[in-house]
C-alpha cells in the first residue's frame, strides 16, 4: 500500500494555562470582570504547548507504539486523534474507519443491564446496531457473563464490570485503532486476555496505534514506536530502540520528594526527605529488570543530631497494595550504629528480580529501637523491561510476580546420565 | 474471529482530516445522521433510567401533570377564578401544561446534559449535540403519554374538540424546536459557565408567567399580542387548546412571529453550540 493509514503533520496543541484545571468559571464572576476592565486591554494568560509539532505517519495494517511519560502529551495526541480536542495547528489524515479506545465502559450506567449497557455503549463507540447485534453471543462470552446478562451492572463485581466494557471495545473492528490505557486496569489474567485480544486485532490487519506504560505489552505489540517527551516527537523508529532510548533518557528528575509528605509515622527521630533510584550509569527513574540498582534514601534529623542505632526498611508493592518483597538493613545483616544527622543511605540489589510493571514503594526507619519515620506509598516505581534470565525470553504475562535466578537438570534416575555435581551439592 | 471481519458495511475509502477548527461550523445534519442510532439508544437510556428509578415507573409521564393540574384547578380555578374561556379550568390548566411540562422538563434536562456526562464528552468522539437532543427526545415520549390523558379528560369533561387537531403536528414541532433550542444553548453555555444551571429553574419559573398556562392569552389584546407571541410556547399552547379543547384559535400573525422567533432562536442556538462545543473536552 503506498498510502499511509495515518499521516500527521506539524501537530501542535496549544493551551492556555488555567485551562487544564478548574477551566469552567461562573458566568457572573466573568460578567463583572468584563465590566471592571472596560477600557484596560484583556489580560492575556500564559500559553502552553502540550504537543509541538509532531509528525508521524503509519503505514496500514501496522501497530504502532507511542511511549513517554506522564505529560509528554501521548494523552493529547490520543485526543486529538480520536477527534475529541481539536488541535491548533497541523493536520493529521486518517485513512479508513476510525474506532478509538481511551477508556473502557463509557457511557454504562449502573442502573442498565448487562445487555442494555452493551448496545448502549456499542453505539457510543460508533458501531451500528446490526453490527453489535451479530457480535453480541461472542462479547457475553468473551466477558463470561452469560448469567447476569440481564442483571443491572451495578451489581456486577469490579471483573465481571471490566470484563463486559473491554469485552465490548474489544470487539470493535475499525480499520484504524487507537487505544489508550485499557490494559492498566485489571487484575493480570485480565490484562492477559486483552493483551491476547489486542494481539489477534493486530494481526488481522488492522493499523493500531497503541499508548501504553506497559512497555511490554508495547513490545510484543508494536513492530515500531515513537517516543514523547515535553510534547515533541524524540525519537520514531523500531520499538526495541525506542524503549531503550526511552529508559535511558530519564536519568534526568531528581528524586521523589518527601518533605512535603504529612501522612507519616513515627517520633520523627529522622525524617526520609527523598527516594531515588541509580544504575552504575548514575540516576535513573526507571530501573531495569535483571540489572542492577540502588535505592537511595535522603534522610535528615530535624535537630541535628548523629542518629545511633538505625534501621531501613523499604517494602515494594504492586498498584493492587500485594507486598511483593521487602528490603531490611538489619535483616540483610548491616547495622547503622551511628550515621551523621543527615545523608544517604542505599540499598543495593544485585539483580532486580522484579519484572516490568508499576510498583509502590513504602520506607520505613527505626532509631534506637523506636519508629522513626514511617511513610506508605512513598513513591511509585516503574521498572522497564529486561533480559533477567539471559536467555532472550520472558515469563508470559500473568506468570510472573519476582524472578529467580535458577538452572533445570534431568531427573536423577536416569543411570547413564551423571548428575552434575552442583546438583548433588544443592541436594545435601 | 475470522480475518475478514473488518466490516464491509462501511465503504473502505472513507478518509478523514483532522484540522484546527474553523470560525464558523454548519449544523453538522450529516454527521448527525451517521449517528442516529447513537441517539436512538442514548434517548433509550434516559427513558430507562429514568423509568427504572422512579416507583411509578411510566406512569410518572401520567402523574405529574394530573397534579399540576389539580394543584392549579384549585388555586388559580377554585380560589383566584382566573377565567378558562368557559372551558372546566382542570381541563383547560392539563391542556397547557402538558406541552409546558415538555418544554420546561427538556430544557432543564438538557441543560444539565453535557455535564452530566462530561466523561464521555473528554474520552469518546461523537456529535455533541446527540447529548441534549437525546433528552427532548425522551420527554418527547412522555408528552405522546400526556396528549393520550389530554384526550381522555377531554372526553370526561365532555368538551369537544375542534379542526385544530389537524394542526397539532405543527405546534408540537414549534415545541420540539423551541425546547431543543433553548435546551442545547443553555448546555453549551453551563459547560463555560458552571454557574449557568444554578438560574435555570428561575429561568423557567419566569418563563411559565410570559406562557399562558394558567391563565388564557386572550387577555393579551392588540399589537401587544405579536410581541407576545415572540415567546413560542404562546403559540404552542394556544395551538394545542384550540385542538383539543376548541378554544378560538391562535392569530395567524402571532404563530409566525413564533415560528420566526424559534427559528432564529434555533440557529442561534446552534451556531453557539458548534462554536463552543470543540472546547468541551478542555474544558470541563
Amino acid at each position: 500500500m503506498s498510502d499511509p493509514a495515518v499521516y500527521a503533520e506539524h501537530v501542535g496543541k496549544r493551551y492556555r494555562l488555567g485551562e487544564l484545571q478548574a477551566s469552567y468559571r461562573l458566568l457572573t464572576e466573568t460578567i463583572t470582570q468584563r465590566m471592571r476592565s472596560i477600557g484596560q486591554p484583556r489580560a492575556t494568560r500564559p500559553e502552553f504547548w502540550a504537543l509541538r509539532d509532531v509528525d508521524f505517519e503509519v503505514p496500514a495494517g501496522e501497530t504502532f507504539g507511542i511511549i513517554g511519560h506522564n505529560g509528554a502529551g501521548k494523552s493529547t495526541l490520543l485526543k486529538i486523534l480520536s477527534r475529541v480536542t481539536p488541535p491548533t495547528t497541523g493536520e493529521i489524515r486518517l485513512r479508513g474507519r476510525v474506532g478509538a479506545l481511551l477508556e473502557v465502559g463509557s457511557g454504562f450506567h449502573q442502573e442498565l443491564t448487562g445487555r442494555e449497557n452493551i448496545f448502549l455503549n456499542g453505539a457510543i463507540l460508533g458501531m451500528r446496531r446490526r453490527e453489535i447485534a451479530r457480535k453480541f453471543d461472542e462479547i457475553v462470552e468473551f466477558a463470561e457473563v452469560e448469567e447476569f446478562i440481564d442483571t443491572p451492572v451495578k451489581r456486577y463485581s469490579t471483573g465481571m464490570y471490566l470484563r463486559l466494557a473491554f469485552g465490548v471495545a474489544a470487539h470493535l473492528e475499525p480499520e484504524i485503532l487507537i487505544v489508550d490505557e485499557v490494559l492498566s486496569v485489571g487484575d493480570l489474567a485480565f490484562q492477559e486476555k486483552c493483551l491476547g485480544r489486542m494481539e489477534r486485532v493486530a494481526g488481522e490487519g488492522r493499523t493500531v496505534l497503541f499508548v501504553s506504560h506497559n512497555l511490554t505489552a508495547v513490545r510484543k505489540l508494536c513492530p515500531r514506536s515513537m517516543l514523547l517527551s515535553q510534547g515533541c516527537k524524540v525519537l520514531e523508529g523500531p520499538t526495541a530502540d525506542v524503549i531503550s532510548e526511552y529508559v535511558s533518557s530519564v536519568q534526568s528528575e531528581a528524586a521523589t520528594s518527601l518533605s512535603g509528605r504529612k501522612d507519616r509515622e513515627g517520633t520523627g527521630r529522622f525524617r526520609f526527605q527523598s527516594v531515588g533510584f541509580e544504575s552504575a550509569k548514575g540516576r535513573i527513574d526507571m530501573p531495569v529488570t535483571g540489572d542492577g540498582v540502588d535505592i537511595v534514601l535522603a534522610y535528615e534529623s530535624p535537630d541535628g543530631r548523629p542518629i545511633r542505632n538505625a534501621i531501613f526498611a523499604v517494602g515494594i508493592y504492586t498498584l493492587f497494595g500485594t507486598l511483593i518483597l521487602q528490603c531490611q538493613s538489619d535483616v540483610a545483616g548491616t547495622a547503622f550504629k551511628t550515621l551523621p544527622p543527615r545523608g544517604e543511605v542505599r540499598c543495593r540489589i544485585p539483580r532486580l528480580p522484579l519484572p516490568a510493571g508499576r510498583y509502590t514503594l513504602n520506607l520505613f526507619g527505626t532509631a534506637a529501637g523506636d519508629i522513626a519515620d514511617w511513610v506508605q506509598r512513598a513513591s511509585e516505581l516503574t521498572v522497564a523491561e529486561g533480559d533477567f534470565f539471559g536467555s532472550g525470553q520472558r515469563l508470559p504475562e500473568g506468570h510472573q510476580s519476582v524472578l529467580v535466578e535458577q538452572e533445570w537438570f534431568a531427573p536423577l534416575n536416569v543411570e547413564d546420565e551423571p548428575i552434575p555435581a552442583l546438583d548433588r551439592d544443592l541436594l545435601r | 474471529m475470522s480475518a475478514t471481519a473488518i466490516d464491509t458495511e462501511t465503504p473502505a475509502a472513507t478518509e478523514l482530516t483532522i484540522r484546527p477548527p474553523r470560525r464558523v461550523e454548519g449544523f453538522g445534519r450529516r454527521e448527525l445522521w451517521e449517528y442516529r442510532e447513537l441517539l436512538y439508544f442514548l434517548t433509550k437510556r434516559e427513558l430507562q433510567i429514568r423509568y427504572k428509578q422512579s416507583i411509578f415507573g411510566v406512569s410518572w409521564a401520567v402523574l405529574q401533570p394530573l397534579a399540576y393540574a389539580f394543584i392549579f384547578a384549585l388555586f388559580f380555578g377554585r380560589l383566584a377564578k382566573v377565567p378558562s374561556e368557559g372551558i372546566p379550568y382542570p381541563v383547560f390548566a392539563l391542556a397547557g401544561l402538558v406541552p409546558w411540562l415538555f418544554v420546561a422538563q427538556s430544557v432543564s434536562q438538557s441543560a444539565e446534559s453535557l455535564v452530566r456526562d462530561a466523561n464521555l464528552l473528554t474520552k469518546v468522539y461523537f456529535p455533541r449535540l446527540v447529548l441534549p437532543l437525546s433528552k427532548v427526545l425522551s420527554f418527547l415520549v412522555d408528552l405522546v403519554i400526556a396528549l393520550c390523558v389530554l384526550a381522555l379528560f377531554v372526553g370526561i369533561y365532555d368538551v369537544s374538540p375542534s379542526v385544530g387537531l389537524a394542526f397539532l403536528p405543527l405546534f408540537l414541532v414549534l415545541g420540539v424546536v423551541t425546547a431543543s433550542a433553548v435546551g442545547m444553548a443553555l448546555g453549551a453555555l453551563n459547560v463555560s459557565y458552571r454557574d449557568v444551571i444554578l438560574v435555570v429553574p428561575l429561568l423557567i419559573q419566569l418563563w411559565l408567567f410570559m406562557s399562558p398556562v394558567i391563565y388564557s392569552a386572550s387577555l393579551i389584546h392588540g399589537a401587544w399580542q405579536y410581541l407576545y407571541a415572540v415567546n413560542p410556547m404562546v403559540s404552542v399552547i394556544e395551538g394545542v387548546r384550540w385542538g383539543f379543547l376548541g378554544t378560538p384559535a391562535p392569530p395567524v400573525g402571532g404563530v409566525v412571529v413564533s415560528v420566526v422567533a424559534a427559528t432564529v432562536l434555533l440557529g442561534a442556538a446552534v451556531f453557539y453550540f458548534r462554536r463552543t462545543e470543540r472546547y468541551f473536552a478542555d474544558i470541563i
